[in-house]
């Protein structure tokens, strides 16, 4: 698949000295839907906001479908569409008028027919005529996804569009990203809810105190670093784990009944046969027993981690 | 060229004037005409000539010039400092538009406005005060020259300011002390040594003189240095904006 945004060795220091992003090479995919996932503060809003040319890179050179965000910035911009973080909105003008200006900003003659099958997907045909004060704030949050759709984006950046949104809205947006993904549309998203990245993305990529740590195709994240858990119930309590079994790092529930033992989905012999046998051996009968598999958030919250502890 | 982006952003800070009617044109001129109640048709009926010219008629380019410098600076401070304010800067920023197209659009606006006002504040002051206009043409040019010059001066305030008091602080503290001292009540022949040279540094005091001499054919100052001094500021403010814009000063991070 060709990438269509090439970011290379990009670096930015702040005046005060801090380093919000330490070398950065990305390419994202044409027509993938990529989530970023960080922690606050990580530099996700600083990498977007280079990227649409709101905040100047220290150094480093990034290109949006083949042009430099510096040298062609008219080309390179008018293929993207940013909805930000926070709801900025022109307060005391109506949705019309301000999608209107957003589609003539970035270059395009007018197109009402255009404009209002974007507002009418996005629920805001009623309101078009409503000033934005007056809408809700899910309602703002679907102006400012119009705004960035206006002047019909190869590439939409959504730096936490579901923030603060209630969760039919946010059923209702992702609909919509998957929908721009059909049309062709690359869409990079930041997201706090790991569920979110978990339903939508095609790739996944985790930065972490300015460096990117993992860039990763979603399902095979989850296979490679998803660890299963097999929870054993025992017919009798016990007090502890006993040592003939401590090859396979048992933890006890305090209950004594449940016994949980993680396991590599990736290797061929996951000991879950030697462990059963151990367990007569050991004369603990089993009652019942279930497996789960961790979910993108424990593999990213163990991956932010683990890039945090110091090497030894 | 982005003619679409410099045409959306002027467009859109015109109808902002339009929904604000009352404060954009109205207060400015109902303020003006105030002046020329009190001291054009009231106190000017009671006061002598300057340069053949009644009172009340030789103040109305100093009161159009007032007017007109402290509504461009506003205009396009404002203009600029909202969107900052309130966050929607990020998408000029981040819009296909060059640094010049963008003031275009914004100065252009508040120009506009300013033009727009200065000529309806001329034709009230006609209900109180006769007057004429000596060189039409050149007093169309001032009064454009004047708008573009400060309505770039009031962007860069715009930029500058990062609260709402920094916003007021130049037009008031500077801009108006200027004006009110730079002959709009008075000719600064009037004024004894040494505040007639010292006046001579208040650049308000060229913009006043050049734009009477437009209605009257008399200045305080030669035309040509008036002419040159207002293109002087001119080409300062055309400096500021672009060097904002190259390095990205209280706009980028």
């Amino acid at each position: 698949m060709s990438s269509i945004i090439n970011i290379r060795d990009i670096n930015k220091t702040y005046r005060s000295g801090f380093e919000a992003l330490k070398c950065i090479n990305l390419d994202i995919n044409r027509g993938e839907i990529f989530a970023l996932l960080g922690p606050n503060g990580a530099g996700k809003t600083t990498l977007i906001s280079i990227i649409c040319g709101i905040v100047n890179a220290s150094a480093g050179s990034i290109s949006a479908d083949g042009f430099d965000i510096e040298k062609d910035y008219r080309q390179a911009r008018s293929k993207i569409g940013l909805v930000p973080q926070e709801l900025t909105t022109d307060a005391f003008e109506t949705v019309w008028a301000t999608v209107r200006f957003s589609r003539g900003l970035f270059g395009k003659a007018a197109n009402d027919a255009y404009l209002e099958k974007i507002l009418k997907q996005l629920s805001l045909w009623e309101k078009k005529d409503a000033k934005i004060r007056e809408l809700s704030g899910g309602m703002k949050r679907r102006v400012m996804i119009a705004k960035a759709l206006s002047h019909q984006p190869l590439i939409l950046f959504l730096d936490e569009p579901t923030a603060g949104v209630d969760v039919e809205l946010r059923r209702d947006m992702w609909e919509m990203v998957r929908d721009l993904r059909e049309q062709g549309v690359t869409i990079v998203l930041t997201t706090h809810y790991i569920e979110e990245a978990e339903e939508m993305a095609d790739r996944i990529g985790v930065i972490n105190k300015g460096s990117i740590i993992l860039v990763e195709e979603k399902c095979e994240l989850m296979s490679k670093l998803g660890q299963k858990t097999l929870v054993i119930q025992l017919q009798s309590a016990i007090a502890n784990i006993p040592t003939s079994l401590e090859q396979y790092s048992l933890e006890l529930s305090s209950d004594g009944y449940d016994v949980k033992y993680r396991y590599d989905m990736q290797q061929d012999d996951n000991g879950i046969a030697a462990l059963l046998a151990d367990l007569n051996l050991a004369k603990l009968q089993v009652k019942d027993f279930h497996s789960s598999q961790s979910s993108l958030e424990d593999i990213f919250v163990n991956l932010v981690h683990s890039a945090d502890k110091p090497a030894t | 060229m982005n003619w679409y982006g410099v045409k959306a952003i002027y467009f859109f800070e015109m109808a902002r004037a339009w929904h604000t009617l009352m404060q954009s044109i109205a207060s400015p001129v109902l303020s003006t005409s105030l002046y020329f109640v009190v001291f054009g048709s009231a106190i000017g009926s009671r006061m002598g000539e300057i340069d053949n010219i009644s009172y009340g008629a030789f103040i109305i380019p100093g009161l159009v010039m007032l007017s007109l410098l402290s509504q461009s600076i506003s205009n396009a401070s404002f203009g600029i400092f909202f969107p900052k304010f309130s966050g929607t800067i990020y998408e000029v920023l981040s819009a296909p538009v060059s640094p010049f197209e963008i003031a275009l659009g914004y100065v252009g606006a508040a120009a506009s406005k300013s033009i727009i006002l200065g000529l309806i504040t001329l034709l009230t002051a006609r209900i109180f005060v006769d007057y004429s206009i000596a060189h039409p043409f050149w007093m169309l040019i001032f009064l454009i020259l004047t708008s573009v010059t400060f309505s770039l001066f009031g962007f860069m305030i715009g930029i500058w300011a990062d609260d709402f008091q920094k916003l007021q602080i130049i037009p008031l503290m500077i801009v108006t002390p200027l004006t009110f001292l730079g002959g709009a009540f008075y000719s600064i022949t009037m004024l004894p040594e040494p505040w007639q040279s010292i006046t001579l540094f208040n650049p308000v005091v060229y913009l006043i003189s050049g734009f009477r001499w437009s209605f009257y054919d008399v200045a305080d100052v030669n035309i040509v240095l008036c002419i040159a001094m207002t293109l002087t500021f001119l080409a300062l403010c055309l400096g500021g904006i672009y060097w904002i814009f190259k390095t990205g000063y209280r706009l980028k991070s």
